[in-house]
């Protein structure tokens, strides 16, 4: 359902160019969830601004449901690292959830959708609340509790659990891998941790260094539903992390074009 | 006894003790420019409570009333607007950086050739010095807007008044708060500037004529007037702005 072809993206710098993108092709079928890891810095944030339509990529296209993607496409919803910026601290947290449902859809759907999203992450008592008078990881899921009742076909997450701590981590992990069966929704994740990429994924696209291409795609073939400690227990995990750090190292040099 | 409560003794203590310096520094001086304190307050209180209130002090602060909403609303519209539009701020910052260096009294005369002696008059300077403190800030507060913020409003697809009203206004409110309140102590001064010329009612004409016609003792009793007024307008303020950035303060204090 989402298709990137020959993406290319090059920022104009007084120098010449900066070529963030050398060329991606991949694809995101309905309801899988895929990670993109690679090196830092290798344009994976970039990547992300072109499919989210924040962004126009330099060549190439990227397109969903078919259509191409030109400007923020409706069925698209993102949840970004930096949650104290994304979300609005003028409003309460049931306010930052509704927000961008006002013109989606009527008001006693658009509250149920509220209500649904915030059980979902189990903020359901939080609503009256301010975001900054929650944790870092509470703030995080009002974020993902506003994408949910957006009902995305697609959702993005940019390193979204970077800036909390481990332990919360593990939790949002789990919580995304539930909301995802339990709405069916496809995802993105772009991360550099590389244990998230396949705890998480059905895939996992592995990008070069900067300028980036894709150096592999790997099915991650693990048992569902995942569990922290059993699924990290098992040996296929350890050899599809080791398998997916080895290609990332030997990304540190350039692929040629 | 708590340090709130021993910082707050001190306070009025001081307060008192300078108070009660003043009054004696005045009563024992010779001189007849220096009024007796006593004098200063019992006059104060005949002309200002309640006698002249509404023949002086309710159309100056009706006037400043208009130029400064005139100036706030004005300096939030045009503000934002350049704000949000690079190119806009661009070729208005020569103009804008040059009219608000003009001195306001030396805006007097122009004024009084375009728009006569009356009121309207003294509400257009008044408006246009304090258009410059909240212009410049409203501007530089959406210029300064995150990145992920209208990047977040952008994604979620809502619509250019959405934007406004539920992101950019609130974003770069307390910069706007902070032009308001500069804005709103050079409303007090202008409110005495535009009076200084030919009128015939208000605050500031009671005190240029006092001093004209040499009753120092009114003259004193219109300052303490000011003065007051300048001190409520920035307490009623500052509630105001507590209520209205509630958020802010409790964000920024929260906040590692």
């Amino acid at each position: 359902m989402l298709e990137i072809q020959e993406l290319t993206k090059t920022y104009a710098t007084s120098g010449g160019g900066t070529q963030a993108i050398a060329q991606l092709d991949f694809s995101v079928e309905e309801s899988e969830f895929v990670s993109v890891v690679g090196p830092s810095g290798c344009g994976k944030t970039t990547l992300l601004k072109c499919i989210s339509g924040l962004m126009r990529p330099s060549g190439g296209r990227a397109q969903l449901h078919g259509r191409e993607i030109d400007g923020p496409p409706e069925e698209l919803a993102i949840v970004f690292q930096n949650y104290g910026q994304s979300l609005f601290p003028w409003l309460t947290v049931r306010k930052n959830v509704r927000l961008p449902l006002r013109r989606k859809r009527r008001a006693q759907e658009a509250d149920a959708a509220v209500e649904e999203a915030l059980a979902a992450v189990g903020l359901a008592s939080f609503g009256e609340h301010y975001p900054w008078q929650l944790s870092g990881g509470m703030q995080q899921r009002v974020a993902i509790a506003r994408a949910l009742a957006y009902r995305p076909s697609i959702l993005l997450l940019d390193e979204p659990f970077a800036s909390v701590d481990a332990q919360t981590r593990t939790d949002l992990e789990d919580l995304v891998l539930q909301v995802r069966r339990a709405f069916g929704v496809t995802v993105l994740l772009v991360t550099h941790d590389i244990d998230e990429a396949v705890y998480m994924s059905d895939r996992i696209v592995i990008l070069s260094k900067q300028p980036s291409t894709v150096i592999e795609t790997l099915a991650v073939e693990l048992p569902n539903p995942r569990d922290q400690i059993a699924t990290k227990e098992l040996a296929e995990f350890a050899h599809l992390r080791a398998h997916v750090y080895r290609a990332i190292m030997r990304a540190h040099e350039p692929v040629p074009v | 006894m708590s340090a709130r409560a021993g910082r707050l003794g001190l306070e009025v203590g001081v307060t008192a003790l300078i108070f009660a310096a003043i009054w004696l520094f005045t009563t024992s001086s010779d001189s007849y420019l220096v009024v007796a304190l006593p004098d200063m307050l019992s006059r104060f209180r005949e002309v200002w409570l309640f006698d002249r209130v509404g023949s002086d002090l309710v159309p100056s602060l009706v006037r400043m009333t208009y130029g400064y909403v005139t100036a706030v609303v004005v300096g939030v519209v045009v503000g934002v607007a350049i704000g949000l539009m690079p190119l806009l701020r661009a070729l208005t910052h020569p103009l804008i950086s040059f009219m608000r260096a003009v001195p306001p009294i030396a805006l007097l005369p122009p004024a009084i050739i375009v728009l006569g002696l009356g009121n309207s008059m003294r509400v257009f300077i008044i408006a246009f010095v304090c258009v410059w403190p909240v212009l410049l800030n409203a501007a530089d507060g959406t210029a300064e807007l995150n990145k992920t913020l209208t990047d977040t409003a952008r994604v979620y697809g809502l619509s250019i008044g959405q934007r406004l009203r539920f992101v950019i206004l609130p974003a770069a409110s307390p910069r706007i708060f902070a032009g308001m309140r500069t804005s709103l102590s050079f409303a007090v001064l202008l409110l005495v500037t535009s009076e200084w010329i030919a009128s015939t009612n208000g605050v500031g004409s009671f005190l240029i004529q006092a001093q004209q016609t040499f009753r120092i003792t009114d003259m004193w009793a219109a300052i303490i007037l000011l003065g007051l007024l300048g001190y409520s307008l920035n307490q009623v303020f500052s509630l105001v702005e507590r209520r209205v950035l509630r958020w802010h303060l409790r964000s920024t204090a929260t906040s590692a």
